[in-house]
């Protein structure tokens, strides 16, 4: 190594100047995404105003200025000015988890809804040990709930009329979503199919539960069914109403399927054929799994549609969290309350069709291979 | 209404056909299966509600109790169901349930057309409208033009009709589906006036933060006789029911009460009270029941004047006076027939 003789020659890089002050750090970071043109400027403030008029007042309600412990709506009054009356959920959080079923038989639905969690795990985790043998355990899982919710065969029976709450809304929506795929996916092949008799049976369905609202099937579920089925036969109303609820769902998921196969390239369906592969195989190994993944965000979308249909039942009487809602008003002692029993019912649906919005993003991303 | 009647009377006509098949009568239905199935309101305050334990209560619910005990022996053997204003008539038709004990107005076509037979009235209701002072309104012939809020597929909806048409006024409907809704449009100010019958306006004004703010005005515009109901065709079910209600009343009249019953059944001078408690005579064979049904009855959920005061009364937020509602001897309108 040569010394350097010369001594205004630099002997080592002279260190790195600080970016200009405003170009970094949360200024910077302000000055980039918040204030970068005078109509973000402006909407950035309005924002700003808006968020600090609202914020407070609603933390301030729900937080703050609340009451957990009252036996009335008049004592939560007499000890808040304004603030949420939480007591009523307090009081009341298993009706609307449970309905009316027997307090001492909570252990049914929630090992059901935790074996559903059993269930699920080989259908969404591909990468499962011995995942085949696991799926097949899984498709048990309807009878294994429907005997811990229903009893029957050692259990006490419990019937339908107690069922509520949030419990109702699971049995309806995870019934509807499971059962409704599959379906839908015959009902999308059939209609992309080249048999005339087959594809005009799916056109006709399809065509006829798509004509017709929710509402309408409900009230078949609930009224007309009843006429036709013979006197004695007491066919449940929440397994008519999932029933109506299921074709309902089958009928959107079998058109947003076929959206799906229609979107794939016409080579890829010549290129099976001239594998030699029969329509079966076919469909299975090329075609379905590319035309799901197409299919995902509409499939999902379907399925937080479906889940909060499931709230349309408390027009037939059925007491799901909504139809709860009057029969607490009622109660002399909660009469005049809806915000509070409103906002809690809008937290439950918000954990679970948000936890299924986010697994049909994981699901994208995984399932993202390129053609980009 | 209209929209609402020929479904049901269709449904009516298939159940019709579909029952003469296989009538063994309701009681053995009931008895068979050691539970009553009775429909009530999904949740109207007094009349029909739930308690912290899910446990249905109520003015109408304690009638469906008081049948439940007469025929079954326990007031707790009731399956309810709640029905809304649209499903009401065609779960009764249907046979999904035994009894309807929801608020509803006896009317001809109710009974006549849509074969039900009404067991009696229970509550003497009439037609109300509730407004916000700030409205500067006195009387509902001030009313012209007024947005009004009315719940779907009921009487209410056709006496405001006839109500303005026949003061010659016009107005405009906001249709709801439930009292909640009614009261939350009311208070939003979505409707100037809040109409139904003025027990459900007492309790829900009880219920406003500032109840002050609200008059009820002095106009009944209809007669709403409630009741409860059972389907044509079973006589004897229907005689069960009706006298259950009229035991109530009957109990009321002579003073016996759920706590004094048994006392009154032994030691009674009086031979109607010894009759209806089932220590005298043979009257609960001649419809099915065990001699003491109207004793189970009052023991289970009191004389018809203790179920009023529990859920309705002047002691509870509904606030209700008894008025129309209070025993013939006292100027009501209460009077069952005879009991012998």
């Amino acid at each position: 190594m040569s010394e350097n003789t010369f001594a205004y020659v630099a002997t080592s890089e002279k260190p790195q100047l600080p970016p200009p002050q405003g170009t970094t750090g949360a200024v910077g970071w302000a000055r980039e995404n918040l204030f970068s043109s005078p109509l973000n400027t402006i909407l950035t403030l309005i924002s700003v105003f808006v968020v600090f008029s609202t914020v407070p007042g609603i933390f301030n309600w729900a937080f703050v200025n609340s009451v957990w412990n009252a036996n009335s709506l008049d004592e939560c009054r007499a000890l808040t000015e304004n603030g949420a009356c939480w007591a009523v959920i307090r009081e009341r959080y298993h009706q609307f988890l449970f309905g009316f079923y027997p307090t001492e038989l909570y252990w049914r639905p929630i090992l059901a809804f935790v074996l559903l969690f059993v269930a699920l795990v080989p259908a969404l985790w591909d990468g499962m040990p011995k995942r085949g043998a696991a799926l097949m355990a899984s498709m048990t899982y309807p009878f294994v709930a429907f005997w811990l919710i229903w009893g029957g065969f050692g259990l006490e029976p419990v019937s339908s009329t107690k069922l509520g709450g949030l419990l109702l809304t699971m049995i309806i929506g995870v019934s509807g979503i499971s059962f409704s795929l599959p379906i839908g996916i015959v009902l999308a092949l059939s209609r992309s199919s080249n048999l005339p008799i087959v594809k005009s049976l799916a056109v006709i369905f399809i065509e006829f539960i798509r004509g017709v609202p929710l509402i309408t099937l409900l009230f078949v579920a609930h009224v007309l069914l009843n006429y036709f089925l013979p006197k004695g036969v007491n066919f449940d109303i929440v397994l008519r109403v999932v029933i109506m609820v299921t074709l309902f769902a089958s009928a959107y998921m079998a058109e947003v399927i076929r959206g799906g196969l229609a979107a794939l390239p016409k080579g890829q369906y010549e290129a099976a054929d001239a594998l030699g592969l029969s329509y079966w195989q076919s469909m299975r190994l090329i075609i379905l799994p590319q035309a799901l993944k197409i299919s995902i965000p509409g499939i999902v979308n379907t399925f937080i549609g479906l889940f909060k249909d499931t709230t349309l039942v408390l027009i037939i009487g059925l007491m799901d969290p909504l139809g709860l809602v009057a029969p607490t008003l009622a109660d002399q002692r909660w009469n005049g309350i809806f915000v509070e029993l409103y906002a809690f019912i809008a937290f439950m649906f918000f954990i679970f069709c948000f936890a299924m919005s986010r697994y049909s993003m994981y699901l994208e991303r995984k399932l993202h291979t390129g053609h980009r | 209404m209209k929209k609402m009647i020929l479904p049901v009377a269709l449904g009516a006509a298939f159940a019709a056909t579909s029952l003469s098949a296989a009538s063994a009568g309701t009681l053995e239905d009931v008895q068979e299966r050691g539970k009553l199935r009775c429909a009530v309101s999904t949740g109207l305050a007094g009349f029909s509600y739930t308690d912290e334990n899910g446990k249905w209560q109520g003015f109408d619910v304690d009638y469906c109790r008081a049948v439940a005990a007469a025929v079954l022996g326990d007031a707790d053997a009731v399956e309810f169901s709640p029905t809304t204003g649209k499903t009401r008539f065609t779960a009764l038709a249907s046979g999904e349930v035994d009894i309807l004990s929801r608020n509803t107005t006896w009317t001809f076509s109710r009974d006549a057309d849509l074969k039900f037979t009404f067991l009696g009235v229970s509550y003497y209701d009439g037609q109300g409208f509730m407004v916000k002072k700030s409205l500067g309104v006195a009387s509902a012939k001030e009313l012209d033009g007024a947005t009004v809020c009315i719940q779907t597929g009921t009487t209410t909806e056709l006496n405001l009709s006839d109500y303005f048409t026949a003061e010659g006024m016009s107005y405009e409907p906001l249709s709801i589906e439930t009292n909640t809704e009614g009261r939350a449009n009311y208070l939003a100010d979505a409707c100037d006036v809040y109409t139904t019958d003025a027990s459900g306006l007492a309790a829900s004004r009880a219920t406003f933060e500032n109840a002050d703010d609200h008059i009820v005005l002095p106009e009944i515009i209809s007669k709403e006789p409630l009741g409860p109901l059972v389907r044509h065709g079973d006589d004897q079910w229907a005689d069960i029911g009706r006298w259950v209600l009229n035991a109530l009343k009957i109990a009321e009249e002579k003073g016996i009460t759920a706590a004094n019953a048994d006392e009154m059944a032994a030691n009674s001078k009086d031979p109607e009270v010894l009759r209806l408690l089932g220590a005298s005579g043979e009257m609960g064979a001649s419809v099915g029941l065990g001699n003491d049904f109207a004793l189970v009855a009052i023991k289970a959920v009191g004389n018809y004047g203790e179920v009023f005061e529990r859920h309705l009364g002047t002691q509870t937020k509904v606030n209700l006076a008894r008025g129309l509602n209070a025993m013939w001897t006292e100027g009501g309108l209460q009077y069952a027939p005879p009991f012998r």
